[in-house]
């Protein structure tokens, strides 16, 4: 368990004039349309608790209006938050003077937007540069780093072009330089690929994967999206109207959604895909040389062939190849069937 | 009663302060009769060389460099040549003058609601106030010449500058304001760096307005003085001499036109990042 990167505690957002007015109204139990319908304000953000912890994706998931584009922006605090604190590597950022902010903007963070945000009129390499430049480094050394990045997200050759002449896939990817250029700790993804079409994004994913492996940046990654959540997650949090309503891995999210909305979510959820060998492990007993062997690290998915011809099921090692547990066939079969309703 | 306490109090305030308020103006009159000076006395190829490689650097368009000269060598032709160069020294300081003023009021504009509400009824009153209300309290301040002429045109050419500058900021994609927000870009370097670059092609369309009007108002603004092709004009009208008006008038057309397809031409190509097709 690595170390706490980032820490929310009891953060409220309210939207409206007079936000600060209703927050202990709020806390006492007020419900959002209450709020809406009778001050006109909207409950943004509902006693949010979160730690993220460093080097690792977390991903924040909701339908659209379940305020996890709010939730990403009081990292960096483009968003003021009415009541509570976010602190990053033990200091409060809530509490930051507009020069300490901006500092931390352009040291701590990296944002990528889901609409690629690009600035139109400036080339390739100025807009990887961009927060280089703000910080006044030295010119042909921010023109060094920016080149690294661009050669990194495969984009070299299109220094010169314009974002308008690149395609949705490799503007994104500008994106992406764009955040990693000044070397943030921090990478902030607000559906960062959900503009993309289907195999882009796909693409996107595994090179974001890819990169993290060596970069180990605590990422903030929102996305509306499941497979993507259950793809990319260390860690999955789930909203709904501006409630956390679960935190926890892929596989805690799969088999025990705290409730119906998270049950709902994960219905349609392809199991066997997802879900590995280590969770439905029988830990311990004898080796089987009848029957084959897979890792505890595969997806169910990918033992099915194993399964197919075995006896009675399946041994399992871990990555030294030590043998650490059996899964029986009668079970793997239980779960194809429950994933099917 | 009414009418009368305001004239006597202006009367009394421009016989106090008239002078001083001309000497802050001397040094916008030195440069005008200096530039105007410039252009009358330099050899006529001289300047129309100057003229079509600009036209040439702002338009790229080559037609529109052989138009000018034609249009250039009718003028002098026609024997209009001096009041065609103090026009286009009017002209182009005024110009200066708007844009150097327009520019940072259309920017505190757009950097607050306040200011907007309180400048829009101000522009207003500018565009839509007959020119010669305003030209009585000039002239009595400053009475009758080049600079009062000057301002008289400034007052009338300087709104769309202003309001195109404001509209230009303020049309600024919100996303790409947030991402420069995000990467820690202070209040100067995201207007330096983001609103003024994708404002500038709005802001040219304002130029280019600026420049319209600017040479609308020069046949008004002979009436107090100024020397250039609206006095000739002026003369025409008062001594029905049809040819005359005629001939000067297309001069202005003609100087109206250079000028519009000039900058408009330019202000397009300053657009081309967003049309996707630079090779």
């Amino acid at each position: 368990m690595n170390k706490t990167k980032i820490k929310i505690t009891n953060l409220y957002k309210i939207f409206g004039n007079n936000s600060k007015k209703y927050i202990s109204s709020v806390r006492d139990g007020m419900s959002k349309d209450e709020l809406l319908s009778k001050y006109n304000h909207v409950l943004g953000l509902d006693n949010i608790n979160l730690n993220v912890e460093d080097q690792s994706i977390q991903v924040v998931m909701g339908l659209s209006g379940s305020g996890k584009s709010t939730l990403i922006r009081h990292i960096n605090r483009l968003i003021e938050p009415t009541e509570g604190t976010v602190t990053v590597d033990g200091e409060d950022i809530t509490k930051l003077n507009k020069m300490d902010l901006l500092e931390f903007r352009r040291n701590k963070t990296g944002m990528v937007f889901q609409r690629f945000a690009l600035f139109p009129h400036q080339n390739i390499l100025d807009n990887v540069q961009f927060g280089l430049s703000i910080k006044n480094l030295d010119k042909s050394d921010s023109i060094e780093r920016a080149m690294y990045w661009i050669e990194k997200v495969g984009l070299t050759g299109f220094e010169n072009k314009f974002p308008n002449q690149l395609s949705g896939g490799m503007q994104q990817r500008v994106g992406l330089a764009r955040a990693l250029a000044t070397d943030p700790d921090i990478l902030l993804m607000d559906e960062a690929f959900s503009a993309l079409d289907p195999l882009i994004r796909t693409d996107m994913q595994d090179q974001l994967l890819e990169l993290q492996k060596n970069l180990k940046k605590t990422i903030m990654f929102i996305t509306h999206d499941l497979d993507e959540a259950l793809k990319l997650g260390d860690r999955i949090s789930i909203l709904n109207g501006g409630k956390l309503v679960q935190d926890g891995n892929a596989e805690e999210i799969l088999l025990k959604p705290a409730d119906q909305y998270v049950a709902n979510f994960v219905k349609d959820v392809n199991r066997i895909k997802v879900l590995k060998i280590k969770t439905i492990l029988d830990q311990g007993g004898e080796r089987a040389n009848s029957n084959p062997t897979v890792n505890v690290n595969d997806s169910i998915e990918n033992c099915l062939p194993a399964i197919l011809e075995s006896q009675s099921g399946l041994n399992v090692i871990d990555e030294k190849n030590n043998f650490v547990g059996s899964v029986s066939k009668n079970k793997i079969i239980d779960i194809l069937q429950k994933s099917k309703d | 009663m009414f009418r009368k306490s305001v004239d006597g109090a202006y009367r009394n305030f421009s016989r106090e302060y008239g002078d001083t308020i001309e000497a802050v103006f001397d040094p916008v009159l030195y440069f005008l009769v200096w530039f105007e000076k410039l252009l009358q006395n330099s050899p006529w190829p001289l300047i129309i060389l100057a003229i079509l490689i600009l036209v040439y650097l702002g338009s790229r368009s080559i037609y529109l460099t052989i138009g000018s000269l034609i249009a250039l060598l009718l003028i002098g032709y026609f024997g209009m040549w001096e009041d065609t160069m103090s026009t286009v020294s009017i002209i182009g300081v005024c110009t200066f003058m708007s844009i150097g003023l327009g520019i940072p009021i259309g920017i505190a504009m757009s950097n607050s609601d306040r200011a907007r509400a309180a400048i829009t009824p101000i522009l207003d009153v500018m565009q839509t106030m007959p020119s010669f209300v305003y030209l009585i309290p000039v002239v009595m301040l400053l009475g009758i010449g080049k600079i009062p002429g000057l301002l008289a045109v400034i007052i009338y050419a300087i709104p769309p500058i202003i309001r195109l500058t404001d509209l230009g900021i303020r049309e600024v994609d919100k996303e790409v304001l947030e991402a420069a927000d995000a990467f820690g870009a202070n209040k100067a370097q995201k207007l330096f760096r983001v609103q003024l670059p994708l404002a500038l092609p709005t802001i040219f369309a304002g130029i280019n307005q600026t420049i319209m009007m600017a040479l609308a108002m020069v046949v008004i603004a002979s009436m107090i003085g100024v020397k250039g092709l609206g006095q000739p004009v002026l003369k025409a009208i008062t001594n029905q001499y049809f040819t005359m008006g005629l001939l000067n008038g297309l001069a202005i057309v003609a100087l109206a036109i250079i000028f519009d397809r000039v900058s408009q031409s330019f202000g397009k190509r300053l657009q081309q990042h967003r049309s996707g097709s630079r090779e």
